[in-house]
Parts: structure tokens; sequence; C-alpha cells
């Protein structure tokens, strides 16, 4: 039998939110902790929680697993518990719960929103499509693969303190991604609109958002990259 | 982007920058004060006659004004991170947490104050 320990919280019906104790029936399989979770959800309906793909992909059960946050779906037992015997299941820190372990990610949200994670690009479109020699392309390797499971953002200390200012190493990294990008022309205005003491300079360089990130990303590095062309345009 | 009328420089990479730089200055004097304690053991007049100079009174300036810049960038960060409303309406409650703009202003002024009665003292010191 697994011990769990799962943080429950319905507006509803508590006054404040409980962990509760529970014994699952793991049958000794090394389940990921999704699994675990769909169990609980068979003896009791009520306990919330999002998911989707269960792969990994759809960056929907990012939760925080025995005090660090990951992905339930593709985060096996062996590894959440580390030989300890009980797994801890909080919902993601610094957001706003819901209930039970789905918070309210509309503050990540509009931290994506704001860096405009799209391609701008003012010049006439060609007839069929803007070309990218294979070196342009290989810039966007380690920052398109980001799923917006939310890890890194709340991982970080800067975006608990500040999540409406700073932009956080989620959104930081997508930020990136469309600077790096030989198709996008925007690159002066987009450095302008990071260029105060919130929106980038908050990033201490912690790195938790390197440890957690289960698409084993960096966005530190990609804040380091903006920290160098605002310097390069600025001086 | 977001917009802020008390951080030290006019964007947030200035502030980087100057963090950086006067962390330099700071380290460098550093390694000379603790070098010249380390291998000279100066007594009084020695100590006296090297704060004389003008290179040392100048690099000593240089460090009195790196020392307030760093630390007023620093402290500016410390109270936008932590005296504002929703933090401290978590940690203390919602009453202190009403009163988040008044804390942070005041400790912002405070540490103002100290951080120029610093460098006033210093150039007294210095040049006195």
């Amino acid at each position: 039998m697994l011990n769990v320990s799962i943080y429950r919280y319905n507006p509803e019906t508590d006054a404040e939110p409980y962990m509760q104790d529970l014994e699952v029936d793991t049958a000794g399989k090394d389940l990921m902790v999704l699994d675990v979770l769909e169990l609980i959800k068979a003896e009791d309906t009520t306990t919330s929680y999002r998911r989707s793909c269960r792969e990994g992909v759809c960056g929907s059960d990012g939760m925080n697993i025995n005090g660090k946050n990951g992905l339930a779906c593709i985060m096996p037992l062996s590894e959440a518990m580390k030989g300890g015997n009980k797994l801890v299941l909080r919902p993601l820190p610094g957001l706003p719960v819901i209930r039970d372990l789905v918070v309210d990610m509309s503050l990540f949200y509009k931290q994506y929103e704001k860096v405009k994670p799209f391609l701008i690009n003012d010049t006439p479109a060609p007839a069929i499509e803007r070309l990218q020699s294979p070196e342009e392309r290989e810039k966007l390797d380690g920052l398109y693969e980001c799923i917006l499971c939310a890890c890194c953002s709340t991982a970080c200390p800067s975006f608990w303190w500040n999540p409406d200012r700073f932009i956080g190493p989620s959104g930081l990294l997508q930020a990136y991604r469309f600077l790096a990008d030989s198709r996008d022309t925007s690159t002066e205005q987009r450095l302008a609109d990071l260029d105060d003491p919130f929106s980038v300079f908050r990033c201490h360089g912690i790195q938790n958002c390197v440890s957690v990130c289960p698409k084993g990303l960096n966005p530190t590095k990609a804040i380091g990259h903006i920290r160098n062309m605002l310097l390069t345009s600025a001086t | 982007m977001v917009t802020s009328v008390t951080n030290f420089g006019r964007s947030g990479l200035s502030d980087w920058l100057m963090q950086r730089v006067t962390g330099v200055i700071l380290l460098a004097y550093t390694v000379v004060i603790a070098g010249v304690l380390l291998l000279c053991s100066p007594d009084y007049a020695q100590w006296k006659a090297l704060f004389d100079e003008t290179w040392m009174k100048t690099f000593t300036l240089a460090a009195i004004l790196s020392i307030a810049s760093h630390a007023w960038i620093g402290l500016w960060s410390v109270s936008t991170d932590y005296l504002v409303r929703h933090v401290l309406t978590i940690k203390l409650g919602p009453a202190v947490g009403a009163q988040a703009n008044l804390l942070r202003w005041a400790f912002q002024a405070a540490s103002a104050v100290v951080l120029f009665t610093y460098v006033v003292w210093g150039i007294q010191i210095l040049w006195g």
C-alpha cells in the first residue's frame, strides 16, 4: 500500500485547505503519479485535478510532487518519492487555488500574452513560405518545446512575489524563442518592451526553473541571452 | 513594459549593469584594503599617509558611491518583492497588507536617508 497525502480544498464546503491522508493499492507497481491520482479519483470522485494527454505533451497536470514541481503523468513514483514511503501532492505554488490541485493560471497566461508569442513580420509575405537556414532553425531548439505547464514559473520566488510584473521563466523562454527567430522583424520593439526593472531583471539566476522543467529546458540560459541582447542594443 | 519611478536608473538594464559595475569596484576595493592590512599591517601614521594619497581618496569615494548605489538597487528590489500588498496580506494579514504602499515608501525613504548619510559622512572623513 502506498501512503498518499493530498491537498484538498473545495471553497464551497471547506473553510480552509487541508491535507487528506490516504492509502492506495498500487499492486507493487512503479506507477506514474497521475495513475495514483486516477486510482484515488475512482474511490472519491470529488478529487479534482487537471489532466489530458497523460504523456507529458499537453502540460495540464503540473503539480507539486513531494516538494518539487513536475508533471504527474511522466513522474514515476520511484522518482517522486526517492526511497521515501509517502507521496505528497500539492497544487503548483504561488497561484490561487480553485479547487484541490487545480490552480487559477490567469496571471501565468497574462505574462505569456505580454511577450507577444507569435511571429511579427512586416515585410510582404513571400509566395510560399519564409525560409530559414538549418543554422537559423537550430537556434530555436530548446525554446520551442515549452508546453506551458507552469512548473518553472511557479517554482520561481521572483514570480511568487511579482506574478503581475515579472514575466517569469516560461514567458521569458517564449520571449527569447521569438527574439531568436530569423523570421521575426520586431526584435527592437520586443526588447524595448522588456527593458524595465521587473519584466526580465527580477530573474536572479537561482535556476529553480531549470531544475524542475519536465522537458529539460533551460529558461535561465534564455534569460541570459535576452539580457545580452538588451546590453548589446543599448551600449 | 512595467513602469517604475523609484528604481535607480531609467531602465532594468541600467540598474542591472550598475549593480555589476559597482560590485566589481567593491571587490577591487576589498582586495586592496585586505591586501594592505594583511601584507603591510600599517600603523596609524602609515594608514593616514595612505588615505592622504589622492588616488586612495578617489578610490575610496568610488567605493562609497558604489556601496550607496549597489545597496539602493538591492534594497529597492527587496522592498518591491516583499513590501507589497499580496505578500504582506498572506504573511501578516489584510490590515498590514492594506498599508503595503506606505510601508514600502517608508522603507525606501529610510534606506535613502541612511545611504545618503553614509556618502556625506564618508566625504567628510576623507576630506575633513
